[in-house]
């Protein structure tokens, strides 16, 4: 697989651990050799091992690849990795417009070589009460906004996933409207925890998670890391967003993890850490209650779910 | 024109047939190879199985009207009774396996969401028809009460398929027809309850 100098990254370790990745070993080794590489980290990266308990472990690269929400290929776990082998990541363009200085379409080369991709390891936590480690490679959305020079009005950013029915075959029956939207509140936008990925374990991002470039947002339900974006709005009003439009009285815009507001249908106390037998304790803000916790301390987290 | 002879001798064969897949996901779960959740995947596959089979006895019972395959009736009990054992490896998956014999959670779980609600309910419905499903009990109860019990088999199956519709985040296709299937089955017996005391006539 070919990895582009952009998706590089600057720490050593993780040189080390693509080449395993690169000759695609079994991921029982993979498992092993790269939980123990990460923990070796040596430069500035409190971002994410501060943001990680003692008793997270990473997720195999098979786990990360085989088990997907990604409704554009299929409702089942196992459809995108197996229905999403015609999809093209590239060449890929991001149209950026509503209140900007300049509506304007970046080539994603583009956008790559004036960004720094770094390492971030997270747990994403689903709706569905499954969760995962994922050692992500990506840059800081803020970086793009800057770039996109939102006027002072701009207050939400809305993001579109990709339409192409033929590519994606689950986008061939109307299972949600497409194409996926999703949003964020200009301030959530911007923290430093969210980021755009372009990669994780070291590849290019695979198809089946949201290739070329995908948003993550560690303290929210995995469905508002929306996947394939090819179009990034400003917005001065809330945007609507696929899952809310769908079910409102279920998925709410914010989507933040919370074990003290449960889904109508099941629990959010507790979830499942793929690869571990028993249920594990939900977080609040999936962990990452220092970092974000000030953005909704003026919120109703129980009517703003 | 198949006796009842014909569908005894394929007892064994079904039997076999249907017992196969919960031995192979249990070999499958214990060796690992059931993907990457696998006791979401076990717990799915039982509860999918048990209704299928739950769908199958209803199917029976209408086949049976058809002439040459008025004893289709003898499997009936057969596939009952297998469908209440998937229904147990569905039940004791969540317990034991999804919620640790966590028994408070698991209470709280079945009062406050409808779809577990839904399923608990409908398995135990099924409790007095495994139960009875013995020709002894017939004889002991009387062909009527009997069958009267048996009547239960309508909301089990009503409520399994409406554990499975709303158990589903979007693609509703799968249990939208498993229900189409129930009602045309209930529709048929009811079409033939009411045109049963004109022939008569």
């Amino acid at each position: 697989m070919k990895i582009l100098g952009s998706e590089i990254t600057p720490y050593k370790t993780y040189l080390n651990r693509r080449k395993f990745i690169k000759g695609s070993l079994a991921s029982a080794m993979l498992a092993t050799v790269t939980s123990s590489a990460f923990a070796k980290h040596d430069s500035d990266l409190s971002i994410y091992t501060n943001n990680l308990n003692e008793k997270d472990k990473l997720n195999s690269y098979e786990e990360i690849t085989t088990y997907n929400n990604f409704y554009e290929f299929g409702t089942h776990k196992k459809h995108p990795h197996l229905n999403s082998g015609n999809f093209k990541p590239r060449p890929w363009t991001i149209k950026i417009d509503g209140l900007v200085k300049k509506p304007q379409t970046f080539d994603l080369e583009k956008i790559l070589s004036n960004v720094t991709i770094e390492d971030r390891v997270y747990r994403l936590r689903c709706v569905e009460a499954w969760s995962m480690v994922i050692p992500w490679q990506g840059f800081q959305l803020s970086e793009l906004i800057k770039m996109a020079e939102p006027l002072s009005s701009a207050k939400y950013v809305q993001f579109l996933t990709v339409f192409r029915p033929e590519e994606m075959p689950g986008q061939q029956k109307r299972t949600i409207i497409w194409p996926y939207r999703e949003g964020l509140r200009m301030d959530e936008a911007m923290n430093p925890l969210t980021i755009l990925a372009t990669g994780l374990y070291g590849h290019e991002m695979p198809n089946q998670n949201g290739a070329p470039i995908r948003l993550v947002v560690p303290w929210k339900y995995g469905f508002k890391s929306i996947k394939s974006i090819v179009e990034i709005r400003f917005l001065d009003t809330q945007p609507e967003t696929s899952w809310e439009t769908l079910a409102p009285w279920e998925y709410g815009f914010y989507a933040n993890v919370n074990p003290n507001v449960n889904h109508p249908r099941w629990s959010q106390g507790t979830e499942r850490r793929i690869g571990e037998f028993k249920r594990r304790e939900t977080l609040m803000f999936n962990g990452y209650e220092e970092e974000v916790a000030h953005l909704y301390k003026d919120l109703d987290l129980t009517k703003f779910y | 024109m198949f006796s009842t002879r014909n569908f005894n001798r394929s007892k064994p064969v079904l039997f076999i047939l249907i017992l196969f897949p919960s031995l192979l996901w249990a070999y499958q779960f214990v060796t690992g190879n059931l993907g990457v959740n696998p006791i979401e995947k076990l717990m799915d596959e039982l509860g999918l199985m048990a209704l299928r089979l739950i769908i199958i006895t209803l199917m029976i019972t209408t086949l049976s009207n058809i002439k040459p395959l008025k004893s289709i009736v003898v499997i009936r009990r057969m596939i009952g009774l297998f469908a209440f054992y998937y229904v147990c490896l569905h039940f004791s998956t969540y317990i034991v396996l999804d919620h640790f014999l966590d028994i408070q959670f698991i209470i709280q779980d079945i009062i406050k969401r409808p779809f577990i609600t839904f399923g608990f309910i409908s398995f135990l419905f099924l409790i007095p028809l495994a139960s009875t499903s013995t020709n002894n009990m017939i004889k002991r109860l009387g062909f009527k009460l009997w069958k009267k019990i048996h009547y239960l088999i309508y909301p089990v199956a009503i409520l399994a398929s409406m554990h499975f519709y709303v158990l589903v985040r979007a693609d509703k296709t799968e249990p939208v027809i498993y229900m189409g299937i129930i009602i045309l089955l209930l529709l048929h017996r009811i079409f033939k309850r009411l045109t049963r005391p004109q022939l008569a006539q």
